[in-house]
């Protein structure tokens, strides 16, 4: 089992690693094999379909060929590189790691750690004359036992009626 | 927390005219971005009478022009070009095939004609077999990276391209040719031209 | 002759949803209450117009009038009629009626509550409703767009082309001529869409996409009239909820129709049609969530309005990208004429909704602070967050491919590696927050008090998690490169799970003590007096149900493809699967069926004989249909694939394993409940007649529970 970890800034995320198959065989690549290829690859002519369950001739062919390559002993990446440059970069499942692409690996986190500092600072910010407020709106939570949740969950039930 | 009242106690705080620039400039790219896809997804091929820009083919091995396996545009200029685009997954490629053949040996002698096979999104193997069958000699290729589709903004295969001395698309033909008699027709119009 | 009563009547709706908004304007701002009154009876004229319009579109259809160009498109001769009719929504044209349909259904039924406390907000919900309908039934009626549903075909007598046409051009007869009527026949809909699955997944996507039209009419409402209390919130709440409910459904039965349909072992494959109909569910739950926070503490206003907004114009956007042909997807609609007019339309609801935000950002300001970082208000928000942050990967996922092409010209995919790993750990940290925020107090909660309700589920759930580990390692293949995922996931999924069920049963037993009542009645009678709140726990629970399902096929999915001769037995993920027979022939409608038979076996036991079919329509469409044995632990999957190459002896087979994922169509059984619990009517000021409402105080202005 090869795996293969990309490190990119999603691994803030927890990155899902995704790995390869080994395809030792003996007895030339089986279909499983080529599946296991293809589901990385999209059909370059149809509309948004994974090569791997694509049912047109044209994906047929495609299997085959990965088939073949497989069979001259080709590696996943050497198959992969070599879709790309026959039929273009949108054969990969996601954007080639160059240039203007890293902005789509890039843009989601940043708008998100930009979100979570928005929103940590609007607590504090609104926690801040919480100091003068807090008898105010104090609170029924301090040990709490389960009477006293029940009345709490009774109150808010007359409340409501 | 009484509906009439809103509470007047925080000073009136409108959007900073910074946000409010950020927000609109967001918006309106957004909407320029998708205008752009909108244009895009209506318009259709190149048209008749753009200027086709320049573009170069590697030939498949065992197919050369002036003894190069890589052809461009500019080394025909001053010849009509027909553009053929094909694949052999593509059913309705095979009715011209033949006929395509036919012109292009009929044409070949005269030098003032060159036709140009380019073979879309297709697997070599299944590629070779197409043109052994359909025993096709004029200069063919893959289209890598789809770039010269892209460039005509093809709509399916088959599609062919008439192009004059200039270099300005003259005729397109969607769909395959029905004889062989309407492909000449179209190649002597644009060489009486 | 019924076709241009149909087109007709079109037209007259879409003066009356023009004339509707302009006399709403016109009485609001010349103070005249009569217009009001009349721009909402215009509106709700729509509805029996649109019926009507409908009725006939559904006769034509139902008829076979292949006249008509829609009912060609859509229909056939060999269609049954249950199929004929809800053709109605198989084509562009027709399901853009459908929408105005809805949409005129919607706004009427908001019309007819009372408004005697609302006044000032009728005009502008007039408004914002007319318009949308107006603009929707406009493209059905514009010959321009060449939308209508009842164009006509005419045959042009000079040259003999057929074309389509709302009027009769010069020089033509109607096509078919009387002689072909009893012989020529429709096209048909694509066999892809005769599934059940496909006939109910559109209308409830409509459904959701329009009831939330009524929502943010409000908010613009309570924009433009200033009056930015809660009260818009209140009065949509409910319509909130089931416009919501109405939009999981359809993104659940979209998925349930590719799994049974598309042939690909999947439900859900991050197309970007699929996400344009999932973004606005993600901003809707947000909003869900975040109006509970205006209600009870009276704050985030603004952030309110940002996500009906949101959702309003990301249901739009959607619509529009799914509908020009934008974007490449194998949902799309053919291309067609309207997208300019959907940009231009998208173009002023998102300028003037920003605009009247701006305006009324200074009056949209808190009432009350936050007084903890555990508190609920501040876990609601960490939720928002996080769906707002999936929203963006969604979003910019589906952009970035037109962002690209126009910068370097290259098209690329952005797929679901992409869209798995980005919002993975998002959803596992919604389904935690989903389990702890409801402990939480509004206002203030620490630590301790938190503590104390998450102690004891946590134990329960770290067992949970250590037998399941345990027995993984047991049954090593199950082990995969996902497996420490799918711990993290089982962990997150157990602990809510318990959580809410421990809520349910602490609140129940408190209630069964104090009442001395039976336990299981009190837990009926809790959940009757305090619907939202237990509502929204099944709710919960039935999203920790389909994530169970989720993690099951998303990450323990095998897969094996494999070519069987007949009588050939493998074996697979603990089955013994046979090729016993194979069968080809032609049905009744003239489809090519071959049929597989297999017979299933698992530790030498027969199990059950599954069917995998590949058909072949008389349009050289071929249909894939799984043989599926389905149960609680797992789906066993078997299609037919790439049948070309095979034959009766040598049949190419793919074979899915598709652990736990009945648990996710299960779980969207037990929302739809969960949903109904929370948005079922009660006995609340809203619903009462006016009469008997003004004798109440108007106490409930902080009152809802919950």
């Amino acid at each position: 089992m090869k795996r293969i970890l990309t490190i990119t800034i999603f691994t803030l995320f927890l990155a899902l690693a995704f790995a390869s198959v080994a395809f030792a065989q003996q007895s030339g690549p089986t279909d499983d094999d080529v599946n296991a290829i293809a589901k990385q690859l999209f059909c370059p002519v149809c509309e948004n379909t994974p090569l791997d369950v694509c049912p047109t001739q044209a994906c047929a062919q495609w299997r085959a060929l990965i088939k073949e390559k497989l069979a001259a002993g080709w590696s996943e990446q050497q198959i992969k590189d070599y879709f790309v440059t026959q039929y273009g970069a949108r054969v990969l499942s996601e954007p080639p790691r160059t240039g203007l692409n890293w902005l789509v690996y890039i843009v989601p986190p940043v708008v998100f750690i930009i979100g979570a500092v928005i929103l940590y600072r609007g607590l504090v910010s609104m926690r801040k004359p919480a100091a003068m407020t807090v008898a105010e709106s104090a609170p029924a939570t301090k040990n709490e036992s389960a009477e006293d949740y029940m009345k709490r969950v009774e109150e808010e039930l007359k409340k409501r009626n | 927390m009484t509906q009439t009242n809103p509470t007047p106690a925080s000073p009136r705080r409108g959007v900073p005219a910074w946000v409010q620039v950020i927000v609109w400039a967001i918006l309106f790219g957004l909407l320029a971005l998708v205008a752009f896809g909108l244009r895009n997804a209506q318009q259709g091929t190149v048209q008749v009478g753009d200027t086709i820009p320049g573009f170069s083919l590697t030939l498949f091995d065992g197919y050369q022009y002036q003894d190069k396996s890589t052809v461009s545009l500019a080394d025909f200029k001053g010849k009509v070009v027909v553009i053929n685009f094909w694949a052999s997954w593509c059913k309705p490629c095979e009715e011209e095939a033949a006929e395509l053949e036919a012109v292009w040996r009929a044409n070949q002698a005269n030098g003032n004609v060159i036709f140009l096979g380019v073979d879309y999104t297709d697997t070599e193997p299944e590629a070779r077999g197409y043109l052994t069958k359909f025993d096709i000699s004029y200069p063919n290729g893959p289209d890598l990276g789809t770039r010269i589709s892209q460039m005509f903004r093809i709509k399916g295969v088959p599609e062919t391209y008439f192009i004059d001395e200039n270099g300005v698309l003259k005729y397109i033909q969607i769909g395959p040719f029905a004889s062989s008699a309407e492909i000449q027709r179209v190649i002597d119009q644009l060489l009486n031209d | 002759m019924l076709a241009d009563f149909g087109y007709g009547i079109l037209v007259v709706a879409f003066l009356t949803s023009v004339y509707s908004v302009g006399a709403a304007f016109y009485g609001h701002f010349e103070k005249k209450q009569k217009w009001v009154e009349s721009a909402r009876l215009a509106m709700q004229l729509t509805f029996p117009l649109l019926s009507l319009a409908a009725l006939d579109l559904l006769y034509l259809l139902a008829t076979n009038d292949f006249n008509v160009s829609f009912v060609y498109e859509v229909t056939s001769r060999d269609m049954p009629l249950y199929l004929r009719l809800t053709a109605w929504w198989g084509g562009q044209a027709g399901s853009l009626l459908f929408w105005s349909w809805l949409m005129s259904a919607f706004a009427t039924a908001v019309t007819l509550r009372n408004w005697d406390r609302d006044r000032e907000f009728l005009p502008w919900v007039v408004i914002v409703s007319s318009v949308t309908m107006a603009f929707f039934i406009g493209l059905n009626v514009m010959p321009f767009f060449e939308e209508n549903p009842f164009a006509r075909f005419w045959a042009s007598t000079l040259d003999g082309s057929v074309n389509a046409y709302t009027f009769q051009p010069a020089n033509s007869v109607a096509f078919p001529t009387p002689d072909m009527v009893a012989t020529f026949d429709g096209n048909g809909l694509n066999p892809l869409l005769r599934h059940p699955g496909m006939i109910i997944h559109p209308p409830m996507l409509y459904l959701g996409f329009v009831s939330f039209v009524i929502p943010f009419a409000f908010a613009i409402a309570a924009l433009v009239t200033g009056r930015t209390d809660d009260r818009w919130i209140r009065i949509t709440r409910r319509w909130t909820l089931i416009a919501w409910l109405f939009l999981s459904l359809g993104l659940v039965l979209g998925g349930r129709w590719a799994y049974d349909v598309l042939g690909w072992g999947g439900y859900w494959g991050w197309d970007p049609v699929e996400i344009a109909a999932f973004m606005p569910w993600l901003t809707g739950t947000a909003f869900l969530h975040s109006v509970m926070i205006q209600e009870k503490r009276g704050m985030l206003k603004h952030w309110n309005m940002i996500l009906i907004i949101l959702t309003y114009a990301l249901i739009i956007f959607g619509t529009f990208l799914t509908r020009s042909g934008v974007l490449s997807s194998v949902h799309a609609f053919a291309q067609s004429n309207i997208g300019p007019a959907f940009f231009g339309f998208i173009g002023i609801t998102f300028v003037t909704s920003i605009s009247l935000l701006i305006w009324r950002w200074a009056d949209l300001s808190s009432e009350a602070q936050m007084d903890s970082m555990l508190s609920r208000e501040a876990l609601f928000l960490l939720n928002n967050l996080l769906f707002i942050g999936i929203l963006v990967v969604c979003f910019w996922g589906v952009i970035f491919p037109l962002i690209s092409e126009l910068f370097t010209g290259q098209k690329v995919t952005v797929g679901p590696p992409f869209y798995e790993r980005a919002t993975g750990p998002l959803f596992a940290g919604l389904v935690i927050l989903m389990g702890i925020a409801p402990l939480s107090a509004w206002g203030h909660s620490t630590i301790k008090t938190l503590g104390r309700a998450l102690w004891k589920p946590l134990i329960v759930t770290i067992l949970v998690t250590i037998a399941f580990v345990a027995f993984a390692f047991t049954n090593r293949e199950v082990i995969n490169d996902y497996f420490p995922y799918a711990i993290i996931g089982f962990f997150a999924v157990a602990m809510t799970a318990f959580i809410t069920l421990y809520e349910f049963w602490r609140a129940a037993r408190a209630r069964s003590r104090a009442q001395k009542e039976n336990f299981f009645i009190s837990l009926w009678r809790l959940a009757g007096r305090n619907r939202r709140r237990y509502g929204g726990y099944t709710i919960h629970l039935a999203v920790v149900l389909m994530a169970i399902g989720i993690i099951g096929i998303e990450m323990f999915q095998t897969e094996t493809q494999v070519s069987m001769s007949r009588g050939q037995k493998i074996e697979f993920s603990g089955y013994t699967i046979e090729f016993k027979d194979f069968y080809s022939f032609k049905y009744e409608d003239n489809r090519w069926v071959n049929r597989a038979e297999m017979n299933i076996y698992r530790d030498g036991q027969f199990l059950t004989m599954l069917a995998p079919r590949y058909d072949v329509y008389p349009d050289g469409q071929p249909m894939t249909i799984a043989g599926v044995r389905s149960t609680m632990i797992d789906d066993l999957y078997i299609i037919l694939v790439n049948w070309e190459q095979g034959s009766a002896d040598l049949a190419p087979f793919k074979i899915y394993h598709n652990p736990l994922v009945n648990w996710l169509w299960l779980g969207s059984y037990l929302f739809i409940v969960g949903t109904l619990i929370a948005a079922w009517p009660d006995k609340d000021p809203e619903s009462l007649p006016a009469r008997v409402r003004g004798k109440q105080t108007p106490v409930y202005q902080s009152t809802s529970a919950d």
